[in-house]
């Protein structure tokens, strides 16, 4: 395909310096961005425009690089659909200095990992956290789990489905929350 | 109040409904007897499009911090952990492409009539036609799309089926699409075209602007211009055009990523659009069709389905040859 970088490459790159800056790329849309229902999408576009990206050439530092995707990608959105809120031309002048500054806040997912991990999962929907309990602490298998729980096999990969969802927003989005020590 | 019309239609949901698709992947490959022929379908889906690769890494790697969790109990070693290492599986290269590449089409059309090719998709299918123009035509479960492309022609014929239109406009040389006694005709725009049972057409445009005509029937036959949003239903020689809001147009196209979207879907609609993919037939008994449900589900997952009829609604499911019979 003419790429310049390899597949594997890319995605083991994404997977360790793009993953672990979505709370700081969340935090950038939601405080940037007023309809909170979009944010999801938009969230998926930066990171497909930074892979599409990082496919040609890896970007370093990679910080700078998706914050300033995540802002180019608000920017032609406000463009394209022409109603300009006040709020949002503001806000876009302000995000100059946010994309281009290294903040202080870079997240280190390696650090305190097995608690955050562990936190993570006691805030999961009961009936996924007991899937998944099953499966990575008692190591049981689907047809286990489903006599152990009394439901179907194809009711526990729906649990744990909704849990892998589940987990990677609050140990990707939200680390904050989890970090926090009470 | 604009506010909701303002939303891209392709964009609105579109992470959620990849996000369920990708979970079901992984669920199922965590969990399940997970073969080469698994793995291939797996491969192909994660190549149509990078944000199927993205979602996929994303739930993977999180998924994968789960394993370390065996540490707070520990009592076992070595066996185990080996055992746990091989969730973490390294992405190959997808070899397979499920991707139609007619770059290169046109060049022949130097030579007489430019040629019509055919392309068709078994139930449960799904492909993506790239044409040279860089318009793309996704074509759902159980179609047939007839295409004639040339440097001068761009037509297609739907016979059956549904298919999402992506099409780069030229006014030169519009973009049509024929079904039936209907052309739709692109100016520049995406679009859905759907061909269900013989005599109806539906018509949905996500962008842009397209044209529906009658090409046969009473004279001055009417021609509906449709923007975005607008729905168009023809029955026979009546046309209905509705407006839908972006949201529900989303959930319409959840195919396009593997899924189907039920949002408040009495349970004999959700069959009616399951059995569209699965050769194998739900059928609602009267005492249940009238039950609502909602969710995001995989178009070929039809287990997944009847199970979660027993397991959450708590409805009987009796499975027989071709069919699976859901009761109260």
């Amino acid at each position: 395909m003419g790429d310049g970088v390899t597949v594997s490459e890319v995605d083991a790159w994404f997977v360790r310096e793009v993953l672990p800056l979505e709370s700081v790329l969340m935090q950038f849309l939601r405080r940037n961005w007023s309809n909170k229902s979009e944010i999801a999408d938009m969230r998926q576009d930066v990171y497909v425009r930074v892979y599409e990206a990082a496919r040609r050439q890896i970007p370093q530092p990679a910080k700078p690089f998706v914050l300033a995707t995540a802002r180019n990608l608000m920017i032609n959105r406000v463009r394209r659909e022409q109603v300009v809120s006040i709020e949002a031309v503001a806000d876009l002048d302000a995000l100059g200095v946010a994309a281009d500054t290294p903040g202080p806040e870079a997240v280190a997912i390696g650090k305190d990992t097995l608690r955050r991990v562990q936190a993570a999962l006691d805030r999961l929907p009961e009936r996924s956290r007991e899937v998944v309990v099953l499966k990575q602490i008692e190591e049981l298998s689907r047809q286990e789990i489903a006599q152990r729980m009394g439901i179907g096999e194809e009711t526990v990969k729906w649990h744990m489905a909704k849990g892998m969802r589940a987990l990677a927003d609050m140990i990707y989005g939200d680390p904050g929350e989890l970090g926090r020590k009470s | 109040m604009s506010g909701e019309t303002e939303v891209d239609v392709l964009t609105f949901g579109r992470a959620e409904q990849v996000e369920a698709a990708a979970s079901d992947w992984l669920a199922r490959r965590v969990t399940d007897n997970w073969g080469e022929a698994d793995e291939a379908a797996l491969q192909a889906w994660l190549s149509e499009t990078p944000a199927h690769r993205i979602a996929f890494l994303r739930l993977e790697a999180a998924w994968g911090y789960t394993s370390r969790l065996g540490a707070l109990r520990a009592p076992r070693r070595g066996l185990a952990r080996d055992a746990k290492m091989s969730g973490r599986v390294v992405f190959r290269i997808a070899a397979a492409m499920v991707v139609l590449a007619l770059v290169g089409l046109g060049a022949g059309s130097y030579f007489g009539a430019p040629r019509e090719k055919i392309y068709t998709t078994a139930v449960g299918g799904r492909e993506t036609l790239k044409l040279a123009d860089g318009s793309q035509i996704e074509l759902n479960t159980d179609t047939v799309l007839r295409l004639v492309y040339s440097r001068k022609v761009r037509k297609a014929t739907l016979e059956r089926g549904e298919a999402y239109f992506h099409i780069a406009h030229d006014a030169a040389r519009p973009f049509t699409v024929r079904v039936g006694q209907h052309r739709v005709t692109d100016l520049g725009t995406k679009f859905l075209v759907r061909h269900a049972a013989s005599d109806t057409l539906e018509v949905a445009v996500t962008e842009g602007l397209v044209r529906l005509d009658a090409t046969e029937g009473p004279a001055g036959a009417r021609s509906n211009l449709l923007s975005v949003g607008d729905v168009a239903v023809v029955t026979g020689h009546n046309t209905v055009v509705t407006r839908k809001p972006a949201q529900k147009l989303a959930e319409e196209l959840g195919w396009r990523h593997g899924v189907l979207v039920l949002d408040n879907a009495t349970l004999a609609d959700a069959a009616a659009q399951f059995n569209r993919y699965n050769t194998r037939k739900l059928v609602i008994a009267p005492s249940a069709a009238r039950i609502a449900i909602g969710g995001t589900f995989p178009t070929n997952n039809i287990e997944a389905f009847t199970e979660l009829a027993q397991d959450v609604l708590g409805l009987k499911v009796k499975e027989r040859k071709d069919e699976i019979l859901i009761l109260r």
